[in-house]
């Protein structure tokens, strides 16, 4: 490829003016394009295609298998929105979020103002510790919970034994009025040190001066927190909770290699839903599945658009 | 806790030991906290190297009593974690070479070129900023069965980098932007071509962000479970090891010893990589916000 270009400088000479004013060369526009090919195919095959797909998808009856495929028309939105356990999947998904977001949120605010204070020792310890889950496999961190909250010889429930809290084991991951309260407190446990750095990296930019000069008009660490630290930090308190809502639908792999769902559909969130008509079914209905992979996408885009004008309004006040 | 351990340190002036005690106080709480963080972990290993009777004996001892490393090699040979680890190593590494070149390409052009079609391109990748993959996989499945690469670890690494790493692109973007102008010129006039300039300049000077893009592709691709487990369902020799893992448990639910030292194999070197690299990794998850 260099080989072609070198024998061509001219083309390249000529494009040196500042962007903006050099639009128009078709050569160097089939550069660009040839540039941007490896994105286009791949993010057009697997990424938009498949936005637009699952639209047709959800409009037919298809195992999987077979190359038959039926148009139903809304027939699967209508088996979709009559089935009991597509809106139980919806009610856990946002029960789930609701539960994990704000103690996450709160939490790792208090922990990142506490690491950013020059008095606490061992500051880098604890980063590296509470942000270790962050960077492991989800789906591993899974299976290894179901152990750890094993009812009978699971080191949760020996260690309450033993601290005299309980008499018998508790199924933590095993009864349905436990199940999904488990998974959040994993879940906080597993994603803590993510929304930790974001927190630290707000209070960074936070310059050393306006501290400065608040403590030479004399105010003191409580004034310094409440006008200067906590206002400051209001716009990346929207952000923050807006990513930690995004991010709380995205529980699939720590959800089914440490539930699978269960029990009895306790902890079925909508993707694990989606993936047991498509997948694990032993007859797979992928319209069926699509119909709920829809009608789920178009509540991300609504959480999406919150997000949006969330942002919006942050770059506003800024702005002022 | 840090709000009220301030304000009582302004209030107890005098005495510096009294002065520190809420810090005190603080530092072993968030230790108890981080004991609580790594405790998973921590036995995880041990059970790794504890024999059947000690796991279900012993209790909550974290030390084994006698090194078995039985464990291990029941993982790594009779439950095929050998070929598992294998798996995902080809299928990290070429997602990440293929996923870093492509983004730092697309990003070059899209921060420092006018062109047509540009509206449209940043259109829909900042459009598509956010699908969770559970929404797109039916459609990847079916595409990627139609293509003939359903079942195959080449269709893998294709579904793996096609999907996401908007973030990447913007990144590359902004900071090409930024690049000033007589660098490409000088090398334009030695004869460099469009891709010349690209491949010997500019993504050489953009190595803190390729550092960046390979660390967090690296981890997701790793750390991926969905594409994976789709694409082996039928195919056992070709799963990852997030899947194997799975497979492993499915399988031998008594077996807490291979378990764990399955899971340990897994996640040791993203641990190690984690601890020798942490300053990029922070540096790599705290760009979400800066954005």
């Amino acid at each position: 490829m260099t080989t072609v270009m070198e024998s061509n400088p001219d083309v390249l000479r000529s494009e040196a003016p500042p962007p903006g004013r050099k639009a128009r060369r078709p050569r160097q526009q089939l550069w660009i394009w040839l540039m941007l090919l490896p994105t286009v195919v791949l993010y057009g095959l697997y990424t938009v295609y498949p936005i637009v797909a699952s639209y047709w998808l959800a409009f037919l009856e298809w195992n999987g298998f077979t190359a038959e495929k039926t148009f139903v028309g809304l027939e699967n939105f209508q088996a979709v929105l009559a089935d009991p356990l597509f809106w139980n999947s919806f009610r856990i998904t946002v029960i789930f979020m609701l539960a994990v977001v704000p103690p996450k949120v709160i939490l790792t605010l208090l922990l990142a103002l506490a690491l950013n204070s020059a008095n606490l020792p061992f500051r880098t310890f604890f980063r590296t510790a509470y942000f270790l889950p962050v960077v492991t496999t989800a789906a591993i961190v899974g299976i290894v919970m179901q152990f750890v909250f094993d009812p009978a010889s699971g080191p949760v429930n020996l260690a309450l034994r033993r601290l005299g809290i309980i008499d018998a084991g508790i199924n933590f991951l095993g009864d349905s009025s436990y199940a999904l309260w488990t998974a959040a407190g994993v879940y906080v446990w597993k994603w803590f040190g993510i929304t930790m750095i974001y927190w630290l990296a707000a209070l960074q930019t936070i310059p050393d001066e306006v501290y400065e000069a608040a403590r030479i008009d004399g105010a003191g660490a409580w004034q310094l927190m409440k006008s200067i630290t906590l206002p400051l930090l209001k716009p990346f308190l929207i952000i923050i909770t807006l990513l930690s809502f995004e991010s709380a639908l995205k529980v699939f792999d720590l959800m089914l290699t440490m539930t699978n769902g269960g029990p009895f559909y306790a902890t079925e969130v909508v993707e694990i839903y989606i993936y047991r008509w498509a997948f694990a079914a032993t007859v797979p209905q992928l319209g069926h599945a699509s119909a709920a992979a829809v009608i789920f996408g178009l509540f991300v885009c609504v959480v999406g658009l919150f997000q949006i004008f969330g942002v919006r309004s942050v770059q506003k006040a800024r702005a002022i | 806790m840090a709000a009220t351990a301030t304000s009582t340190r302004s209030a107890w002036r005098p005495g510096r030991l009294l002065r520190r005690l809420p810090w005190w106080l603080l530092t072993l709480i968030l230790i108890g906290g981080a004991f609580l963080w790594v405790y998973p972990f921590l036995w995880m290993i041990s059970a790794s190297l504890k024999g059947q009777l000690e796991i279900f004996g012993s209790g909550l001892s974290l030390l084994p009593e006698s090194w078995e490393w039985e464990n291990y090699a029941r993982a790594w040979n009779e439950a095929s974690f050998s070929t598992y680890t294998w798996n995902t190593i080809i299928v990290t590494v070429a997602s990440v070479v293929l996923v870093v070149v492509r983004c730092a390409m697309s990003g070059y052009v899209i921060g420092r070129y006018q062109f047509l079609g540009k509206k449209v391109v940043v259109a829909v990748l900042v459009a598509t900023f956010f699908v969770p993959t559970g929404y797109t996989i039916i459609p990847v499945v079916e595409i990627s069965q139609n293509l003939g690469l359903l079942n195959s670890l080449s269709g893998m690494v294709l579904a793996l980098s096609g999907g996401g790493h908007v973030a990447l692109i913007l990144l590359y973007a902004g900071y090409f932007r930024g690049i000033p102008r007589e660098l490409e010129e000088s090398a334009v006039l030695d004869g460099a071509g469009f891709f010349g300039v690209f491949f010997r300049i500019m993504l050489p000077l953009s190595g803190p962000i390729t550092a960046t893009a390979t660390l967090m592709t690296f981890l997701g691709t790793w750390n991926n479970f969905f594409i994976p487990l789709v694409f082996s369902l039928s195919r056992p020799d070709l799963r990852t090891l997030s899947v194997g893992m799975k497979a492993f448990v499915g399988e031998n639910s008594t077996d807490w010893g291979g378990m764990a030292a399955a899971a340990t194999i897994s996640l040791i070197p993203l641990v190690i990589l984690f601890i020798v690299l942490q300053g990029q990794f922070v540096k790599g998850f705290a760009g979400a916000i800066k954005q």
